[in-house]
């Protein structure tokens, strides 16, 4: 099919000049062809039916760069570029299909975000333009953030998240004696002054139920607890799975299988609505601490199997030196193994904790109404009806921005810890 | 009893329907050196690896040091600490700097103080000669440098044992010497030694006694002179016809 193409003779080194201006020529007479039929509505290949015209833009330009794929031009850019993107003809057509993409898509997408999109004003009527109305987005951001917590109680909640991020930022900062107590801090101490500041009830805050939490602060709330728990239950189930006793071996095997066999939903709904009635009727557990519990143990079941990898990765030789030195079987696990077998899991373990991130939304089938939950919300108001687009972009968004964040972080701390070479 | 510090009984292992060791009897002075050779798939690292319960035996009686070994683990744990062992794979703690795989244990197991401990750690890491690898990781040394560290982990521990498997069996050539001059240094300073070997070198110049065992049983035991000079098993004679 290519040989049939080559009206000019194969491209070679002795008619350079001839190949590479016909190469040219013919892939920005493509990108150009693709720019008009993208923005100005003309199409240069007018003639030909729809459904050729369309790709024309693909044809001419991957013409183009099968004249210039000339090897050892002498010429450094041609050079580079056919290595990088046009070494063959798949290599060409995958280049051309990515360029075709992009151009279709992104300028479009840039003008509903930004260039035609409305940002200034309060009401839905100010939003005139073509693009997304931000106005929404702006109108509800406080609900948003916390849901239908009191106004007037706001700064509670602000005040535990920037205490937070102020002690997490102060451990970057100081030594290693410090930051020890700075951590125990935060996973011992921190979590009870956070709920009582956000729940109130006493120190003479005004009490607020669980229910009036949400947005994105419920987001985080859900998930830090649901972390915190989630990573030591997951730890002592990999060991158990590979315990030497039956009992614990089989109880974990028993406890992992079931919790990754049902689906997250059913289990937050067992949560809310099953678990209160094998309860007695004096014990009362809030909606929220049920969601909580049953997301941890869902969690740690998949955090269990992602350690079990990194448990069995390990040389038998590390058990064999930490036993011939005298070490029983949690000084081995704690010294030895665990830091190993963490050290490679970190991104499993990431996965695993963005998973728990992107899985929280669904508590709003129990009611609980977090980020996406208020979205939800907000755009079935009747005022407000038809931006739910902006309302799940916007949404899309900031779990993007967490998520790639913690990402990040697992691969810096990849870097940290690699102390092999 | 007194001077035998260890001492093996009929012992017997399987591995599946594999028997490794058969009815072997082996007794062990204090201070005395000895190497064990023999083809492969012949018991020999079964054999050591008995000797501190990183595996177990299924018949017979193993004593080391006056403490029988049983399923009690803290009997176990009293042994391993006072029986080093080093593999042919190093088997060094790759997370951990040099000096801190050699002060672990004695922080962790032995209960003596951090500083108490790495002092203990550069000194037995001077014996070997990489006190200078100090703050490195292992897999920033080189496989001898790595041996070396292995067993100046081992004799941080303070052992009255050394057990040594196959220790210089995955190492490049140039490197065989270094780790075996270590060696003879121990064995000069008195350590009593069990080495699984194939440096036949290293046992003429160190070794008090070698045993040659095939087939999961020791076939041979004599002195290092009569050994080489005039093997009295056929096999024995075989063996050492084709690596000498």
């Amino acid at each position: 099919m290519i040989e049939n193409l080559n009206f000019l003779g194969k491209p070679s080194k002795d008619k350079l000049n001839l190949f590479v201006s016909m190469g040219i020529f013919l892939f920005l007479l493509g990108i150009i062809d693709l720019i008009l039929n993208s923005f100005f509505e003309t199409n240069i290949t007018s003639i030909l039916p729809r459904w050729l015209n369309y790709f024309t833009p693909l044809l001419f330009s991957f013409i183009g760069l099968h004249y210039i794929r000339i090897e050892l031009s002498g010429i450094k850019i041609l050079d580079q570029l056919n290595k990088n993107i046009n070494s063959n003809w798949f290599n060409a057509i995958l280049s051309l299909l990515v360029i075709f993409v992009l151009i279709k898509t992104i300028p479009g997408l840039l003008n509903w975000l930004f260039f035609d999109a409305n940002f200034i004003g309060n009401t839905k009527e100010e939003c005139t333009g073509d693009g997304a109305c931000w106005l929404f987005i702006r109108f509800w951001i406080t609900r948003f953030m916390y849901g239908l917590y009191p106004d007037a109680e706001i700064w509670r909640i602000n005040v535990a998240f920037l205490m937070l991020i102020g002690t997490v930022i102060t451990a970057f900062f100081v030594g290693p004696k410090i930051k020890k107590y700075i951590i125990i801090f935060l996973l011992f101490i921190f979590p009870f002054i956070a709920i009582n500041l956000i729940s109130g009830g006493n120190f003479g805050l005004v009490w607020v139920e669980t229910g009036a939490w949400g947005g994105l602060s419920l987001t985080f709330i859900v998930s830090i607890f649901a972390m915190l728990f989630c990573f030591p239950i997951g730890m002592f189930l990999a060991l158990g799975r590979r315990s030497s006793y039956p009992v614990v071996k089989y109880a974990s095997i028993g406890f992992i299988e079931f919790w990754r066999g049902v689906p997250l939903i059913t289990v937050l709904f067992m949560a809310s609505v099953m678990f209160p009635m094998f309860l007695p009727d004096e014990v009362f557990m809030d909606k929220l601490v049920r969601v909580i519990i049953a997301i941890t143990l869902f969690e740690a079941a998949y955090m269990a199997e992602v350690i079990r990898g990194g448990l069995q990765a390990l040389p038998k030789g590390q058990y064999d030196a930490s036993k011939s030195l005298g070490m029983g079987y949690w000084r081995m696990h704690l010294l030895i193994i665990l830091p190993q077998a963490l050290k490679i899991t970190i991104p499993g373990l990431a996965n695993t904790f963005i998973a728990l991130f992107k899985d929280t939304p669904l508590i709003l089938v129990v009611g609980l109404l977090e980020l996406i939950g208020m979205i939800d919300m907000a755009k079935a108001n009747p005022y407000w009806l038809g931006f739910a687009i902006e309302g799940y972009v916007f949404a899309g968004a900031v779990y993007w921005v967490f998520c790639f964040s913690m990402s990040r972080y697992s691969l810096s701390l990849e870097k940290k810890y690699k102390t092999d070479r | 009893m007194s001077d035998k510090i260890i001492q093996m009984e009929n012992v017997s292992k399987w591995f599946g329907d594999f028997q490794a060791l058969k009815d072997v009897n082996l007794e062990v002075s204090l201070k005395e050196k000895i190497v064990v050779c023999g083809p492969s798939g012949s018991g020999k690292s079964t054999l050591i690896r008995c000797i501190n319960r990183l595996e177990e035996h299924q018949k017979g009686k193993i004593v080391v040091d006056g403490i029988e070994l049983s399923e009690n683990t803290k009997n176990i744990e009293q042994i391993r600490a006072e029986v080093g062992m080093v593999f042919q794979q190093f088997n060094l703690f790759p997370h951990l700097s040099i000096l801190d795989n050699c002060t672990l244990a004695p922080i962790w197991v032995k209960k003596i103080p951090k500083l108490k401990a790495e002092e203990l750690a550069l000194k037995q890491l001077e014996s070997v000669k990489i006190t200078d690898q100090a703050k490195k990781f292992p897999g920033q040394l080189s496989g001898g440098q790595q041996q070396r560290a292995a067993l100046a982990r081992a004799l941080c521990m303070e052992p009255k044992i050394m057990l040594f498997d196959e220790p210089t069996s995955a190492l490049d050539p140039e490197m065989i010497k270094e780790v075996l001059d270590a060696m003879v240094d121990l064995a000069k300073a008195g350590m009593t030694m069990i080495v699984v070997t194939h440096e036949m070198g290293f046992a003429k110049e160190v070794a008090d006694e070698i045993i040659f065992m095939d087939e999961g049983m020791i076939v041979e035991r004599a002195n290092t002179e009569d050994f080489f000079a005039n093997p009295k098993n056929e096999r024995t004679k075989l063996f050492l016809s084709q690596i000498l």
